[in-house]
């Protein structure tokens, strides 16, 4: 190969590798861009993981933003649902339990035209869904239950959703235990205030009186024991900004996988 | 002995440009994969089949190991370090990265005529045979001759074909039909497996198979030469004077060629 060929194919291939490495970070410029334009970027989006995390997320996004939870037949409800342990509660959840509940609320405020709050007989007023969906777990196990509730979409449209409302802050009366999910996630049909589980109230154990069931997500975002939704335009206010207590402890915020 | 194509008139690289660099994103991915999977899996290391399973159902079979969380059966008194969170945002990230990187080989692949000239077998080998010889020769711990360190024998290509066409489409399929959001918008694919414990179960299964192609992998680099080896995947060029000796003996001594 004579001198004047190898520089022919150095500058070749030094062309096309520029060429390359400018489309790619232009590309990626650009897909951020676009990304964060139609919110695809989650809140936990900084740091190594990040960029995994807002493939996930925005290619579930994509896929996903009105696909139903996969529900089952009744026949394959499990015999033996399982609960993680609790932490011991605390007094205010004790003062509740003492009076079945009776007086337990939710409270709607942030972004909605009447912020206000309703009692579990409300709730219970509201338009009934049931479904029978899978729990699942981040450790790996699951189980299959019939969950009754309203869908969180009502209690959201009942308080008047305010125009550029982005996501739904949700906290248990237990301290440090909280999450949030977009809109997509907060008005899909499957996503219910559930206060029954199979064929009676739903057990303390397994969030009773009132846990919002997101299907879509592991187990762990479908927190126990809520008294507060916040609907809210960012989630930089809450907690470290990271979205939910989630990521605030080393675990995803968008857990759909 | 056919003759080889002399290594030294060939610019080629052993190993083409592309091949090294997916070769050792993908090397780097299995890794991460194989430590967070790990980690994750001892979080609850029982397996179930069908579409449950937790702590009060019975289990297909147990890894007879502590688990990282206390309400786990496991039979031992303590828990061990919980690794979960990173380990499951380090599975994901490793996942794209090496499904991104598989993709661009896999077109790379099939638009340079790399599986067809260096993967599938050689019309010559395509019969059980020419396996059982390379086999049997396997089995007398025969080392292999010259001619391998420049191409790749069939039961070579049977097994990284394996890899990339059976066992990374399977092990992608098996861990999306764990993700919930996928099942939703892809019911099929973790019906397909029986439901989502199945899925988990056949998840794990199908890395240990990666696993042992892994484990085979390095020990025939370190049968066969790990530095030669090593070499090619990392500059292209294998060390060619190993290579002469080994090419002479070949043709003094056809029936002795490469033996220890």
């Amino acid at each position: 190969m004579s001198k004047t060929t190898m520089n022919k194919m150095s500058r070749r291939k030094f062309v096309t590798a520029g060429l390359a490495a400018t489309a790619g970070v232009s590309g990626t410029v650009a897909a951020v861009a676009l990304a964060k334009h139609y919110g695809l970027v989650p809140p936990d989006s900084g740091g190594i993981y990040g960029p995994g995390e807002t493939l996930t997320y925005a290619a579930q996004r994509l896929l996903t933003r009105h696909s139903m939870a996969r529900e089952f037949p009744r026949s394959m409800i499990s015999k033996t649902p399982f609960a993680n342990e609790l932490a011991p509660f605390n007094d205010a959840f004790k003062r509740f339990q003492a009076s079945g509940f009776a007086d337990w609320r939710l409270t709607v405020d942030g972004m909605v035209a009447r912020p206000t709050s309703f009692s579990l007989s409300d709730l219970r007023s509201m338009p009934v869904r049931s479904q029978i969906t899978e729990v699942v777990c981040e450790e790996g196990w699951s189980y299959v239950a019939e969950w009754i509730g309203t869908p969180l979409q009502h209690v959201l449209n009942e308080s008047g959703i305010l125009p550029g409302a982005r996501y739904v802050v949700y906290f248990s009366i237990e301290p440090d235990w909280w999450e949030s999910i977009d809109m997509a996630d907060a008005l899909h049909p499957q996503t219910l205030l559930t206060y029954a589980m199979n064929d009676g109230d739903l057990p303390v154990g397994f969030g009773g009186p009132l846990r919002l069931r997101v299907p879509r997500q592991l187990g762990y975002k479908s927190v126990k024991f809520i008294t507060h939704l916040t609907v809210t335009d960012s989630l930089k206010r809450f907690g470290k900004g990271l979205g939910s207590a989630s990521p605030e402890g080393g675990y995803a915020w968008y857990a759909g996988i | 002995m056919p003759d080889a194509p002399s290594p030294l008139a060939s610019e080629s690289p052993r190993h083409a440009a592309f091949v090294r660099v997916t070769h050792w994103i993908t090397a780097i991915c299995f890794f991460a994969l194989l430590i967070t999977g790990a980690e994750i899996v001892v979080s609850h290391p029982r397996f179930y089949w069908g579409e449950t399973g937790n702590d009060l159902t019975t289990p297909l079979f147990k890894i007879p190991i502590p688990a990282s969380r206390a309400l786990v059966p496991t039979g031992y008194g303590y828990t061990l370090p919980d690794q979960n969170g990173w380990s499951r945002y380090l599975h994901f990230e490793a996942a794209w990265v090496v499904v991104l990187t598989g993709l661009a080989y896999v077109l790379w692949g099939l638009w340079t005529r790399h599986f067809r000239s260096n993967l599938f077998p050689a019309p010559s080998d395509r019969r059980l045979g020419a396996f059982w010889a390379i086999f049997a020769k396997h089995l007398r711990f025969q080392r292999p001759d010259a001619t391998e360190a420049f191409s790749y024998n069939a039961l070579q290509r049977a097994a990284y074909l394996g890899v990339i066409f059976v066992l990374f489409p399977l092990v992608i399929w098996t861990g999306l039909a764990l993700s919930p959001g996928f099942n939703s918008a892809f019911p099929l694919g973790v019906n397909l497996l029986g439901g989502r414990q199945s899925a988990r179960t056949l998840h794990f299964f199908v890395s240990i198979c990666i696993l042992l192609f892994f484990l085979i992998h390095i020990a025939m680099i370190l049968l066969a030469g790990f530095t030669n080896r090593m070499r090619a995947m990392l500059t292209g060029k294998p060390i060619f004077g190993t290579t002469i000796r080994g090419v002479a003996a070949v043709s003094a001594e056809p029936g002795t060629e490469g033996q220890p």
